[in-house]
């Protein structure tokens, strides 16, 4: 295990001197020589670190900032529905449609009825008023056959749902392509008639339950690591050089080995027919009708990723455990202290740098998760993963799965600045 | 783990808890992965131990689920196995194509990572280095930000990946990198970069500078000190750091979900696909192959390890 | 570093240009419905035209299809979708139009579009099964008086154990009616309105804590298999291929199916236009239809195809009693309403994702 710390920070050129006479062969003063050199030395440093920093920044970093860009930027009513976008720019918020914003809704209904893009205008709007989809596109496809003014009446005609003024207050809303009201639906909130900020329908509130529960998830599953973790990591780092290396195996092989294969381990394992649940009928602890639900389930969740992220929480513990001089203890039993007192007072203090490591990677990890919960989670075991992930794939609202991806890449970001300010990121070990 | 002289019966009894626990522990980490290898060779499509298999009979045991590995997706798996079998299943076979395709992305995104990887830790480990602890923490951030986020933005970005020159104005429609062989390879590149970071950075860390000041005040130019006296010192972290994102390739599949094409159908999507639709014990026999290959790989990882440890003269403690 | 990419970049050029000889990539949904697939359509197939067919599974093939549509990067040539979403995505300009002179005639030389049945030829897309969604159940788990109606399904007292249920409202709130006692034709005027969506809701609430959710169709043939649970909703010939292919001791309940039409469709701009219009072209005709009939329980989309559906593979099960359009089965049949699908989908999908969460 290589030691942590910056090795090299010591041995840097120290800036200029006040060296003033001092000159070097060719005559330079030696401090702008020096200088010089010292630039020179920084250029060739970056220069071996330019193509990969620009290879991240390229297949990385723009690939992220451009989808969270979908957070607060959706075209999809202002690019089509140019005319209604104009009068609503051109008028104050409550203004009650006029004859001109029926004119304007309704050529703009006929042109993107017929340019088939009437799905995309429906879809908008239906993310901030659910059920209007349907009212975009069965109107669509009323208007490609022609409307007739008087337009208000005659779109009200074919569905009244054109008269709610909630309606109207949204598309309001989406008129502009810049728009908060992705961020408030991921933390359950909405906008009335008057555009103020209110808590969504009892019945739509998931997300916030949802970031709660992958907290609480992950906290969890970074404690059950700890516990299982430490005397593990402790027998390591106390037992001989030889015997620890070999049991260090049964620890780096799961590590080792693929996501899915040990995945699909617990599902074998867990379920109703499954290694486990045979043992305890054998074992006369449950009888055969009593078999017990332990996957497609939270707790299915939490023991998957609980092994998985075990050996995260053991590497770091192991290699700070190994540098814990052990006549500490013995120095405090030597005064007096029982073994509880020595361990609690004396050694588990030193162990907290390696605990601090291990828990803020677990948690770090475990609140990303997607594979794992995705297959054996159920409905109860989803995180917020799943959710982006469903977002993306199935109802394709891909701006609500941008907001989701930006909160969650915040918190997860604000877990790694503390990483690396109480830790420091050139502290990771694999092994 | 000796037990002092002076320890009181109480202790003595927590010592032995203590041992029993970790025990248990050992068996939680290691059991899941060795339990389904008995499992693999099972007669039945069941995922338990079946009475004949505990009575050791050998008709409870049987090579089908490895066979089927073979036949899954042949044009004709029922004809004789002569040299028409074997082409076929060679250039049909799912689970055959699948680890081709992961095989050949694997090596080249490899590659990709490990070169520049490599190239970008000898620049973060000179004292040199300006802004090195922003500039690691940006190299690294593949690693900690979560996938789901990662395989979203790649989505988008390699749908058109001209797309970003649009916001100052260039054409901004260049073709797709989705749906390719490089697209796959260059974002398994990219999460597999942080591991040959670490790994590389690690093995630098005891490399001694002035052995290059050395090489240098005796003559040799920069690219004769790097290949002469750096590499031969660094070579087994860049191995393992190599590995590393090897591994990384070959077992990732959510970047795989969203940004490939039918053509790049790899190991872990067709186990993803498997394990959704119905865990046939055919997935066993795949997770027992990939369990021998990650021990394979375990053990070259540990033996570079206590080399490089040797060679740089830092005692393993 | 520029060698690797170009040597990987010629890699991908000349594995492409291999390929783009003749390939055609189809979507469908995986399991004994694509084996069934593989069996009458893609093997003769390649064996007349020397085009590959490549086969992608997916949970529901339009979930790919909008995305690759949305995101314009379409990767798959022909699509396997329900009515709904072939209306839908037609009408927003997605599909390539199907003109029903272009394919086959019926042998006895009846033209397309009268040997279709009704529905079965959309402006984009062309049906080649019926199919239906059906209950299934365990029968070693009911041994004295098994389950018979859809009430049954939601009746855990009586009938213990889990239940699989697919993650979409479609297959699951037309269920809960027909459980409450609303008749199979009053089903969509129910649904249109949000007491019948609550009732719907509050039906399935009953139930909710015992329900294993699967999103594949071969998951609750797995989920019974199992051993999970007792009795699932599932697509009938994925049950069937268990109980007569496999000898499952399953049995089905044909009370409230819901029966549908799958389609094939391409989208535009799809890699391979003229090998997926071949392909659908050949899989959509009399004989193909009827083939398929051998390998899964899924009614034909042709009525020239009816005459020639004979016994399964096995060569002695015949197929008439297994099939979803026989009349004993369709007394209490729910018929799928696209136009009411392809209005209401998203919205219902939303209500459902936020209850199944909360």
């Amino acid at each position: 295990m290589a030691q942590a710390s910056d090795p090299h920070a010591a041995s840097a050129p120290g800036g200029d001197a006040n060296d003033g006479p001092l000159t070097t062969a060719d005559g330079q003063p030696l401090g702008r020589a020096l200088r010089r050199s010292q630039r020179r030395a920084k250029r060739r440093a970056f220069l071996l670190v330019l193509p990969l920093l620009a290879f991240i920044l390229i297949t990385f970093v723009v690939p992220i900032a451009q989808m969270l860009q979908r957070s607060f930027y959706n075209d999809g009513f202002s690019a089509n529905m140019p005319q209604l976008s104009a009068w609503f720019a051109a008028t104050e918020r409550g203004t009650d449609p006029d004859d001109a914003a029926w004119a304007a809704l309704a050529a703009d209904l006929t042109a993107t009825a017929e340019a088939r893009t009437i799905g995309v205008v429906g879809t908008r709007i239906n993310y901030d008023m659910a059920g209007t989809r349907s009212l975009f596109t069965s109107t669509g496809r009323k208007v490609r056959d022609g409307i007739e003014p008087p337009y208000r009446e005659a779109l009200l005609e074919i569905d009244e749902k054109w008269g709610n003024p909630r309606l109207w207050s949204v598309m309001r809303e989406a008129s502009s392509p810049v728009t908060t009201n992705f961020y408030l639906a991921s933390l359950d909130r909405t906008r009335d008639d008057d555009g103020n900020i209110t808590m969504a329908p009892e019945n739509q509130q998931v997300y916030v339950m949802l970031f709660q529960r992958t907290f609480g998830l992950s906290l969890l599953i970074t404690v059950a690591t700890f516990v299982l973790g430490f005397p593990i990591a402790h027998l390591l780092a106390t037992l001989p050089m030889r015997r620890a290396n070999l049991l260090m195996i049964l620890v780096l092989l799961p590590f080792w080995t693929s996501l899915l294969v040990r995945t699909t381990s617990w599902i074998v394992l867990l379920q109703q027919q499954g290694v486990v649940n045979d043992l305890l009928i054998w074992a006369g602890i449950i009888d055969a009708n009593g078999r017990l639900q332990m996957i497609y389930n939270r707790t299915g969740t939490i023991i998957a990723m609980t092994h998985i992220l075990l050996p995260f929480m053991i590497l770091p513990l192991y290699s700070v455990m190994r540098t814990i001089n052990p006549s500490y203890v013995r120095a405090a039993r030597s005064l007096g202290a029982t073994s509880w007192t020595a361990f609690r007072r004396i050694y588990f203090p030193q162990t907290l740098p390696g605990l601090g490591a291990g828990a803020l990677l677990v948690f770090i990890l475990a609140v990303g998760y997607y594979i794992t919960p995705a297959l054996v989670g159920g409905s109860s075991g989803q995180l917020i993963s799943n959710m982006i992930a469903m977002h993306m794939t199935d109802t394709l609202n891909w701006s609500m799965a941008a907001a989701l991806a930006a909160l969650l890449l915040g918190s997860v970001l604000a877990l790694y600045w503390i990483y690396d300010r109480l830790v420091g990121i050139d502290n990771l070990k694999l092994g | 783990m000796a037990l002092p002289k002076y320890a009181s019966p109480l202790e003595k009894a927590w010592h032995w808890a203590y041992l029993v626990i970790c025990t248990l522990i050992f068996i939680f980490l290691i059991a899941p992965i060795i339990v389904i290898i008995p499992l693999s060779f099972n007669a039945e499509p069941y995922f338990t131990f079946t009475d004949k298999m505990r009575s050791f009979d050998p008709d409870g045991y049987s090579m089908r689920w490895y066979d089927s590995l073979l036949t899954f997706g042949m044009q004709a798996p029922d004809g004789p196995r002569n040299g028409g079998w074997w082409a076929d299943a060679w250039n049909n076979a799912k689970w055959i194509n699948a680890a081709k395709n992961s095989m050949i992305i694997g090596f080249f995104s490899t590659i990709l990572a490990t070169a520049l990887g490599t190239l970008a830790a000898l620049g973060l480990s000179r004292p040199e280095m300006p802004f090195r602890r922003a500039i690691m923490a940006i190299l690294i951030s593949p690693m900690i930000v979560p996938l789901i986020i990662t395989a979203t933005g790649m989505f988008f970005f390699y749908s058109n990946p001209c797309s970003v020159l649009g916001w100052v104005g260039l054409p901004s429609n260049c073709g797709r990198l989705a749906g390719t062989y490089t697209g796959v390879i260059l974002a398994h590149a990219t999460l597999g970069i942080p591991f040959v970071i670490i790994t590389v950075t690690a093995t630098l860390v005891g490399f001694d500078q002035s052995l290059n000041r050395a090489a240098a005040s005796l003559g040799a130019n920069p690219r004769t000190t790097f290949f002469r006296v750096t590499m031969p010192l660094i070579l087994p972290g860049v191995i393992s750091g190599a590995l590393f994102a090897f591994v990384t390739s070959f077992d990732e599949v959510v970047a795989v979900l969203f940004i490939a094409g039918p053509d790049q159908q790899t190991i872990p999507r067709q186990m993803w696909n498997g394990i959704r639709e119905q865990i046939s014990p055919a997935i066993l026999a795949v997770a027992t192959i990939l369990v021998l290959f990650s021990i394979a790989l375990l053990t070259t990882v540990e033996l570079l390890r206590r080399r490089s440890e040797r060679m740089r003269g830092v005692t393993p403690h | 570093m520029k060698s690797v990419l170009i040597a990987s970049t010629a890699l991908v050029g000349i594995a492409s240009a291999a390929l783009a000889e003749g390939e055609v990539n189809v979507v469908s949904w995986g399991g004994a419905y694509e084996v069934s697939q593989v069996e009458a359509y893609n093997k003769p197939f390649t064996e007349q035209t020397g085009i590959k067919v490549n086969m992608i599974a997916a949970d529901n093939p339009a979930t790919p299809l909008k995305a690759q549509v949305e995101a314009g990067n379409i990767t798959g040539d022909v699509f396997d979708i329900e009515v709904s979403d072939a209306i839908r995505l037609c009408d927003e300009g997605a599909l390539v139009e199907i003109d029903p002179a272009d394919l086959p005639a019926a042998p006895d030389g009846t033209p397309a579009a009268e040997d279709f049945i009704d529905g079965a030829l959309q402006d984009c897309a062309v049906a080649n099964i019926f199919w239906g969604t059906v209950i299934a159940f365990d029968t070693t788990k009911f041994p004295d008086a098994p389950p018979a109606t859809a009430a049954d399904f939601f009746d855990l007292e009586k009938f213990p154990g889990k239940r699989g249920l697919p993650k979409n409202p479609k297959r699951t709130l037309y269920l809960a009616l027909i459980a409450d006692g609303v008749p199979a034709d009053q089903i969509y005027d129910k649904l249109a309105s949000e007491e019948g969506v609550a009732q719907a809701f509050a039906k399935l609430d009953t139930i909710k804590d015992n329900v294993v959710w699967w999103e594949a169709g071969a998951q609750p043939v797995q989920l019974l298999a199992d051993g999970e649970v007792t009795m699932a909703t599932g697509y009938n010939g994925r049950f069937f291929d268990a109980m007569v292919g496999e000898g499952k001791p399953f049995a089905i309940i044909w009370d409230g199916q819901y029966m549908d039409l799958d389609m094939f469709a391409i989208p535009k701009g799809s890699p391979n236009p003229e090998a997926a219009m071949e392909y659908l072209k050949f899989a959509t005709d009399t004989q193909r239809l009827a083939d398929q009939a051998k390998y899964i329980a899924y009614g034909p989309s042709r009525k020239s195809s009816a005459a020639l559906v004979g016994t399964y593979k096995d060569g002695t099960t015949e197929m008439a009693p297994h099939m979803p359009t026989n009349p004993d089965h369709m007394t209490s049949a729910v018929m799928d309403d696209p136009e009411f699908w392809a209005d209401h989908d998203a919205e219902l999908s939303e209500q459902f994702n936020a209850w199944l969460a909360s």
